[in-house]
C-alpha cells in the first residue's frame, strides 16, 4: 500500500454534507421546512425546487452505525417495545429519536414538516413512517411505486405514479412550502441530474479496466453519496462528480488500484461482485478483509439502491414527472427477482469479475429474502464461485469479525483453486 | 402428521362429521381436493394465491378455482425449504417453497402474489425462476386509496390478472360472468358474517379451532360448496347443545399471513380463552361485507378494497386510525383482552405491535404478546402466559 492521500473530491463531498447539515441545523430559524424522506425512490429535485430541505433516516441510522451509536439506539428502541427480529435501520433511528435526534454534527436534527413515503423497494419504509408519524405528529405523504413483478415498467404504472406526483404529491409540498414548483427550474436540475448520472456511470464502468482504479461497494458508498442522497440536480453533484471523474481517469492512466483507507492498493489479486449493502458499525473493518486480501469489488447491487444508471436511465428534462416516476420505479430493490439475478450475472461477465459475495444482512429482507436462490442461480449460469457471508446493517451484535473473516479467507482461497483449475 | 381431534370435540353425527371434513381439508397439503375437482373437466384450471388478499372474484369469473397457500403449518418437513431461506426469515416462505419444490402445488396452474411484505414480494420472482412454466403474477394492490389514483391503477391490476387467468383456460372475463361471482362471494360473505356474529354472541358454540379449520376449508373449495358448509356447520352446532365455560373473551392480531398452528389455538382455549375475533385466513373475509351486484362489477371490488376491506399491518394507514381500529373493534366483539401474536421475523406485524398495544392500554384494554411460528411445538410457555392473562381478567378484569 502506498500512503492515504485525500482526494479532492473526497473533501468537496464533505464541504457539500457539512454544509447540508448546517443548513438543517439552522432551518427553524431560517424558516426552511423539513421532509424526511427514503434514499430509494427520493425527489431531491422537487424538494430542492422548492426550497425544502431532505432528511434520509436510513442514512441518519448508516452514519449512527460508523459513529458506534447503534448498539445503544437499538438497545433503547427495542426497550421501548420493539422486537429483535426486525430492521435495525428503523430501530437505530427510533433509538436515536429518543436521545434527542443528534445529527452527525453533534447537533440536533429539525422536525419533520413532512414525511414523505415513497416505499419503492421495501414494505419496512410504510411501517417506519407510520410509527415516526405517531411521534412527530406532521402529516405523512404516501407515494406508491410500483414494484417491477414483471420485470418492467409498464404505461399504466408510470401514469399511476406521475399522476401521484402531480395530485398528491406536488400539491401537499407546494403548500408547505408556500410557493409553486418552478417547471423550468425543474427541468434544468433534471438535465442537471443527468449530466452527474452520466459521470457516476462512467466512474463505476471505470472498474471494467484491470486493475479496476475503484472498489465499486466499499469506495462505491463514497461515490454514489450526493447523488443518492440531498444533492442530485445541483451544480455541487455535477462539479463532485466532474472531480472525481478526472481523479479516476488519473488513476487509470497511472495503471493505479483503487484508494484504500490505507492507500492504493498495490496488487489486484481477485475481482468480486457484491450483492447487499455492507456492515456500517464495522465498516473498516470489513474493508480490510477485502483490500487486506488483494480483493477489489468491481460492481455491487448495493450502489444502486438510490437509482440504477448504469443500464441507461437517466432523468429526462422533456418530461419531469414521467421521468422522477421512471426513476423511482427503477432503484435496484425495485426489479423483481429475475431481474436482478440477471443483472448481477451481466456484471460478473461485464466485468471479468473472479467470482461474486454476497452480503446477507438480518435487518432486510427487501435485499435477503431470496439472495440464496441468486447464490445458486448466479452459481449455475456463470461458473464463478459463490460466497455467502451474514451480517446485518447497523446491529453490531451480528457482526462477528473472527467468523465473517474465516468465511472470507477460505472463499478466497476457493477461488484461487478455482482459477487454477481453469 | 395427523391432527388430533379439536378441541370441545363435537359430539358425534353431522357436526363431527363437517368437522371431520373441514380438517381433512386443512390436512390436505397435496392439494387432492383441488385435483378430484380438475379431474370433474380437462378445462378447470387452479390458481394459488398467497396471503393476505387476493380478488378471487376475478379468478373465479374467469373460470378457475382460486387456491389458498397458506404454507405448511406444522405438517411437512422443511427438507429443502431451509437451505432457500436465512434463519432470521419468517418461517411462510420456507414451507411454500417446500411444497412447491416436493410437487405438492402441482395442481395448481398459476400463481397470484399479493403485495404484503418484501418476503412474499421476493418470493413471487423466486417461483418465477423455479416454476417458469407457470403464470406467475406479483398482484400490486393499491396504497393509494383515491379512486382516481390508486383505484384506476388497481382496475389495470385487476385486468391483468383477469387475462393471465383467461390465457389459461380459455374464458374471458365479461362484466356478467365477474356479476356471477361477485353474488356467489357475496353470499359467502353474508355466511362468514352470520358465523361471526354467532361467535361472537355465544363463542362457546364455535370453538376457535372449527372457526379456523371453516376459514381454511374457503381456500380450497367453491364459494357455493364453502358457503354451504358455513351454513350447514352453524346450524349443527346450534344443535349440539354446547355448555358456556367460565372462559374470558380475547381477540387476536397479528396472525394475517404466516398462521398459527392448530395446537396453539387449542392451547388458547384450554387457558381459557374464548377467542370472539381475530385475522387469521384475513383474505377470506378482507372485504367483510357484500359488495355492489349491479353496475360496474369491476369498481364495485375496487370501492371494495379502497374504502371497505379490514385494516391490517400491510395496508398503509393512511388516516392514522389504526389505533381507533383496533380500540373500536375490541369494543364491539366485548373482547375483555387482546392478545397481540406475530410470526418470529414478520416485519409487518411485529412493527404494528408497539402502536397497537401502546393504544390498547390507552384505553384500558388488556393486552399480551407473544411469537409463533407455523411450525410451533412447544406451547408450554404460551399456555402459561395466555393462562396468566385469562386468570388476571377475570380477577381483577385487568392484567
Ligand atoms: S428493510 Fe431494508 S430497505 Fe427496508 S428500511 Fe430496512 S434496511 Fe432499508
Ligand atoms: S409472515 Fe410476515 S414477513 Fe413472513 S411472509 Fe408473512 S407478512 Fe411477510
Amino acid at each position: 500500500m502506498t500512503a492515504a492521500v485525500k482526494d479532492l473530491s473526497q473533501d468537496r463531498q464533505k464541504q457539500m454534507i457539512s454544509a447540508h447539515y448546517a443548513r438543517l441545523a439552522r432551518a427553524k430559524e431560517d424558516g426552511r421546512k423539513v421532509v424526511y424522506t427514503f434514499v430509494p425512490g427520493n425527489l431531491t429535485e422537487l424538494l430542492n425546487n422548492l426550497g425544502l430541505l431532505p432528511v434520509l433516516p436510513e442514512i441518519n441510522a448508516l452514519q449512527s452505525g460508523m459513529r458506534g451509536k447503534t448498539g445503544d439506539y437499538i438497545h433503547i428502541a427495542e426497550k421501548a417495545g420493539h422486537s429483535e427480529d426486525v430492521c435495525t435501520y428503523v430501530k437505530a433511528d427510533i433509538g436515536m429519536l429518543k436521545s434527542g435526534n443528534i445529527g452527525p454534527t453533534g447537533e440536533p436534527l429539525p422536525k419533520p414538516d413532512l414525511l414523505l413515503l415513497s416505499y419503492t423497494g421495501c414494505f419496512t419504509f410504510l411501517k417506519w413512517f407510520e410509527l415516526l408519524k405517531r411521534e412527530y405528529d406532521c402529516p405523512v405523504v404516501m407515494l406508491h411505486v410500483p414494484y417491477q413483478g414483471d420485470g418492467r415498467i409498464t404505461e399504466p404504472m408510470r401514469r399511476y405514479v406521475a399522476g401521484q406526483l402531480r395530485d398528491v404529491v406536488i400539491p401537499a409540498l407546494e403548500t408547505l412550502a408556500g410557493r409553486r414548483v418552478d417547471y423550468d427550474l425543474l427541468r434544468q436540475q433534471l438535465a442537471l441530474s443527468a449530466r452527474a448520472e452520466d459521470d457516476l456511470v462512467w466512474v463505476l464502468q471505470s472498474a471494467r479496466h484491470r486493475p479496476s482504479p475503484i472498489d465499486a461497494y466499499f469506495g462505491g458508498v463514497y461515490y454514489i453519496g450526493p447523488i443518492f442522497t440531498a444533492f442530485r440536480g445541483t451544480t455541487d453533484a455535477v462539479e463532485y462528480y466532474q472531480l472525481l471523474r478526472d481523479e479516476i481517469r488519473q488513476r487509470l492512466k497511472g495503471g493505479l488500484g483503487p484508494v484504500t483507507p490505507e492507500g492504493t492498493l498495490q496488487e489486484e489479486k481477485y475481482r468480486i461482485v457484491v450483492e447487499g449493502p455492507p456492515n456500517w458499525t464495522s465498516f473498516r473493518e470489513f474493508w480490510r478483509m477485502f483490500y487486506g486480501e488483494g480483493a477489489v469489488v468491481v460492481a455491487s447491487s448495493y450502489t444502486k439502491v438510490g437509482g440504477l444508471y448504469d443500464r441507461g436511465f437517466r432523468h429526462d428534462p422533456s418530461r419531469p414527472l414521467e421521468t422522477l416516476a421512471d426513476y423511482c420505479m427503477g432503484c435496484y430493490t425495485n426489479l423483481n427477482l429475475p431481474d436482478r439475478i440477471a443483472l448481477l450475472e451481466k456484471y460478473i461477465n461485464d466485468y471479468a469479475a473472479d467470482g461474486f459475495l454476497i452480503n446477507s444482512v438480518k435487518s432486510c429482507n427487501s435485499f435477503s429474502a431470496g439472495q440464496l436462490l441468486i447464490l445458486r442461480e448466479l452459481e449455475k449460469r456463470t461458473g464463478r464461485s459463490g460466497g455467502f457471508i451474514e451480517s446485518d446493517l447497523v446491529d453490531p451484535r451480528y457482526f462477528s469479525a473472527a467468523n465473517i473473516k474465516n468465511r472470507l479467507e477460505s472463499y478466497f482461497q476457493m477461488v484461487e483453486a478455482k482459477r487454477a483449475r481453469t | 402428521m395427523s391432527l388430533a381431534a379439536p378441541e370441545a370435540p363435537a359430539a358425534a353425527g353431522p357436526l363431527a362429521e363437517l368437522v371431520g371434513r373441514a380438517t381433512r381439508l386443512y390436512e390436505d397439503l397435496d392439494l387432492k381436493a383441488v385435483s378430484d375437482w380438475k379431474a370433474g373437466d380437462a378445462s378447470r384450471r387452479a390458481i394459488g394465491f398467497l396471503p393476505v388478499y387476493v380478488p378471487r372474484e376475478v379468478i373465479h369469473a374467469a373460470g378457475a378455482l382460486p387456491v389458498g397457500i397458506m404454507g405448511g403449518g406444522d405438517q411437512i418437513e422443511i427438507v429443502r425449504g431451509d437451505s432457500y431461506f436465512q434463519s432470521y426469515i419468517c418461517h411462510l416462505p420456507r414451507s411454500v417453497i417446500e411444497l412447491a419444490v416436493s410437487g405438492r402445488l402441482n395442481a395448481l396452474d398459476g400463481f397470484v402474489f399479493p403485495s404484503i411484505c418484501d418476503v412474499i414480494r421476493n418470493l413471487s420472482g423466486m417461483f418465477k425462476v423455479l416454476t417458469a412454466d407457470k403464470w406467475v403474477h406479483y398482484l400490486d394492490l393499491p396504497q393509494n386509496f383515491d379512486r382516481d389514483g390508486g383505484g384506476t391503477f388497481y382496475r389495470h391490476e385487476l385486468a391483468t390478472i383477469a387475462s393471465g387467468v383467461s390465457a389459461l383456460t380459455g374464458i374471458e372475463v365479461t362484466d356478467e360472468r365477474l356479476r356471477a361471482s361477485i353474488r356467489l362471494y357475496n353470499d359467502n360473505r353474508r355466511a362468514l358474517a352470520e358465523l361471526q356474529a354467532l361467535r361472537v354472541q355465544s363463542p362457546w358454540l364455535v370453538p376457535a379451532t372449527e372457526y379456523y379449520l371453516l376459514l381454511r376449508a374457503s381456500y380450497l373449495l367453491p364459494p357455493e360448496s364453502h358457503t354451504a358448509m358455513v351454513r350447514d356447520y352453524m346450524r349443527h352446532s346450534r344443535d349440539a347443545r354446547r355448555n358456556a365455560q367460565d372462559n374470558i373473551r380475547v381477540m387476536v392480531r397479528g396472525a394475517f399471513c404466516e398462521q398459527p398452528p392448530l395446537g396453539l389455538l387449542r392451547t388458547l382455549e384450554r387457558a381459557g380463552c374464548y377467542l370472539v375475533d381475530d385475522d387469521f385466513v384475513l383474505g377470506a373475509r378482507f372485504i367483510p361485507e357484500p359488495l355492489p351486484e349491479d353496475g360496474d362489477p369491476w369498481q364495485a371490488l375496487i370501492d371494495g378494497f379502497l374504502y371497505r376491506s379490514l385494516p391490517t399491518a400491510s395496508k398503509y394507514d393512511v388516516n392514522a386510525t389504526k389505533e381507533a381500529d383496533i380500540v373500536r373493534r375490541a369494543r364491539d366483539v366485548r373482547a375483555d383482552g387482546v392478545l397481540l401474536i406475530a410470526p418470529s421475523f414478520c416485519d409487518p406485524a411485529l412493527l404494528d405491535q408497539p402502536m397497537l398495544a401502546r393504544a390498547l392500554e390507552k384505553a384500558g384494554i388488556p393486552c399480551t404478546s407473544f411469537k409463533y411460528a407455523e411450525d410451533t411445538g412447544q406451547f408450554q410457555v404460551i399456555r402459561e402466559q395466555a393462562g396468566t392473562f385469562a386468570d388476571a381478567i377475570k380477577l381483577w378484569g385487568t392484567t
